[in-house]
């Protein structure tokens, strides 16, 4: 198999650095860009299987050069940013942002989000059963199963939880949950969707508490993992 | 200090105010100088004047001193209605009278610009006290980790083939943890100036209390291995605060409190509510807070004074900060048991349906 290729744009040289010796270390093949314009023109000559992109560049900023791209580049494209402005992500994440990580964040974080976001993108969608650590989703018989044995869930309760499966490692907006499952109306309705993760992790974590399977992103939504 | 405030009425004001004064006065005078004499006038009206003089600035007190002289000559000094004087004693005692009064008038003024002076170059002395303490322990508390960082590198640098595994490792961990410390307290200023700035605008939306408190525990782990945090989460239905601001609060309540009391203490969290506020309740089992320092604990860069090295004492106006920014109200107090406890009210909404579980 081909080493997957990994486009870098962010203007900080140390950053870039540090991605490249990581990146390159772990097995993927590096490009990198210090503007957003040369961003660009690389993303077009190369078409990389994924793109790393800082949101604060000093030429473009980050929202715009997303827009760009995703009027032709169909590929997860990740997002970095320093600043933990959850609008700001919420803004990216809706303008087709694949995921996003808020500088300084963890290398081994950074490798599980890229190695899960080309894994979804080459995924075809015809899953039948997925598997996620000690649970197993089976979407036609909607049957879940935890160590091997059936739990009950009410029919929202799996239409969630096979939602998260389907997106496993993304980040999914409180407004992308509540649309999907609920409807338009009630897109803002956050309450339901605390209610339903709240049960859900009842039933399926180990310690709801410290949930290993449905992490909150603060501010943000969740991640199913 | 209260006669200090006459001096900031405007000029128009302080002018009105010292002439009446003195008009007042020569009234009272003119109907009782036949018991008292025009000679104990004299001494009153000068009396006004000095009065004025600690009340108002130079020139309204110049100009009473000036009116005070007319009038004593005008209507007091025999002959009286007319501007003459008769007896070389009363032409010395009206030349003595403006004298005394233009040199009362001078002498308080200078006097009080000595004084401003000097209250102006202590509160200067304070606030660079103020700034340079501040530096201090700010530049300590940014410096100790970048030190330990640089330190472990060049240690690792230069003695590669010399270390063993074991030390190897804990430099790596040291690096981590100063690095920690480090985010952690540039994320403290970049707080603290946005709430100076007030940037702080809350985006309530519904969230668990429930999670937020095992987020913020979670997120204080590394420090907790020889406290106790009990929680025990409660049936509360979802509110409405603002989740990012809540979750700092929580942290810093926790982290204060892990910082704060000596090792095996119990942390204990409570959550309650009633129909209008949420109510979070941290509290420790140490030694509590001197009652003396209690009411400064939420200054910015206030640090108790037999406090642990480390920290920057922001966390608590943080706390503050936040709290007030959604609205809210923090109250702290020792606990009569003894350790200290801090109570966060915040006004929000509550959700209805919390048993949507059991569709």
């Amino acid at each position: 198999m081909n080493k997957a290729e990994v486009l870098i744009i962010d203007d900080e040289p140390q950053i870039r650095k540090l991605l490249q010796i990581n990146l390159e270390s772990n097995d993927y093949k590096v490009v990198q860009a210090s503007t957003g314009k040369e961003g660009l023109i690389l993303s077009a000559s190369h078409a990389p299987d994924l793109i790393l992109l800082d949101i604060g560049l000093p030429d473009k900023s980050g929202h715009d050069i997303l827009k760009e791209l995703r009027e032709w580049y169909n590929k997860p494209i990740i997002i970095l940013s320093v600043q933990d402005n959850e609008i700001d992500i919420i803004s990216a994440l809706d303008n087709g942002a694949t995921d996003y990580l808020t500088k300084p964040f963890r290398t081994g974080e950074l490798l599980a989000r890229i190695r899960s976001a080309i894994k979804r993108s080459q995924n075809s969608e015809n899953d039948i059963i997925i598997t996620c650590g000690d649970i197993e989703i089976n979407l036609v018989a909607r049957i879940v199963k935890q160590n091997n044995e059936v739990i009950k869930l009410t029919s929202t309760e799996y239409n969630l939880l096979a939602l998260f499966a389907k997106n496993e490692g993304k980040v999914l907006t409180h407004q992308y949950l509540l649309r999907e499952i609920w409807g338009y109306t009630f897109q803002t309705e956050t309450q339901y969707l605390r209610v339903f993760v709240g049960t859900l992790r009842k039933k399926i974590e180990v310690n709801p508490n410290n949930p290993q399977h449905i992490i909150t992103e603060s501010g943000v939504g969740y991640r199913f993992q | 200090m209260d006669l200090l405030k006459t001096r900031k009425l405007n000029t128009i004001k302080q002018y009105l105010i010292s002439i009446l004064l003195i008009v007042f006065t020569a009234i009272l005078c003119f109907f009782s100088v036949d018991i008292i004499g025009y000679r104990a006038v004299a001494l009153i009206l000068l009396f006004m004047v000095s009065v004025n003089a600690i009340l108002f600035d130079i020139f309204p007190v110049m100009l009473s001193a000036m009116l005070s002289a007319i009038i004593l000559n005008f209507f007091f000094i025999p002959p009286t209605f007319t501007w003459q004087i008769e007896t070389t004693e009363d032409v010395l005692m009206f030349l003595m009278y403006f004298v005394i009064a233009c040199i009362n008038a001078v002498l308080t003024y200078q006097i009080r610009k000595f004084e401003q002076k000097e209250i102006e170059q202590e509160e200067k002395e304070k606030s660079i006290k103020l700034y340079n303490t501040i530096l201090n322990s700010l530049s300590h508390e940014l410096r100790t980790p970048i030190s330990t960082i640089i330190g472990a590198i060049d240690t690792i640098k230069e003695n590669q083939t010399k270390l063993s595994d074991k030390n190897r490792k804990e430099l790596y961990s040291e690096i981590e943890i100063a690095s920690f410390r480090l985010n952690r307290q540039v994320k403290n200023l970049l707080s603290i100036s946005r709430l100076e700035a007030g940037f702080i605008q809350p985006k309530v939306d519904w969230c668990d209390l429930n999670e937020l408190v095992f987020s913020a525990i979670n997120d204080n782990e590394k420090e907790t291995q020889n406290h106790q945090i009990v929680f025990i989460p409660k049936n509360m239905p979802c509110v409405k605060i603002d989740n990012g601001l809540t979750e700092q609060i929580l942290f810093n309540l926790i982290h204060n409190a892990l910082q704060h009391t000596p090792t095996n203490s119990i942390i204990t969290i409570k959550l309650t509510h009633n129909l209008t506020h949420c109510f979070i309740e941290v509290s420790d089992n140490g030694k509590g807070l001197p009652t003396n320092e209690i009411k400064y604990v939420f200054d910015k860069f206030y640090r108790l004074n037999q406090t642990v090295p480390g920290g920057t004492g922001l966390g608590l106006s943080i706390v503050k900060g936040f709290t007030e920014a959604m609205k809210g109200k923090v109250i702290v107090d020792n606990l009569k048991i003894g350790g200290a406890r801090f109570l966060i009210k915040i006004p929000c909404e509550f959700s209805k349906n919390t048993n949507l579980g059991n569709e």
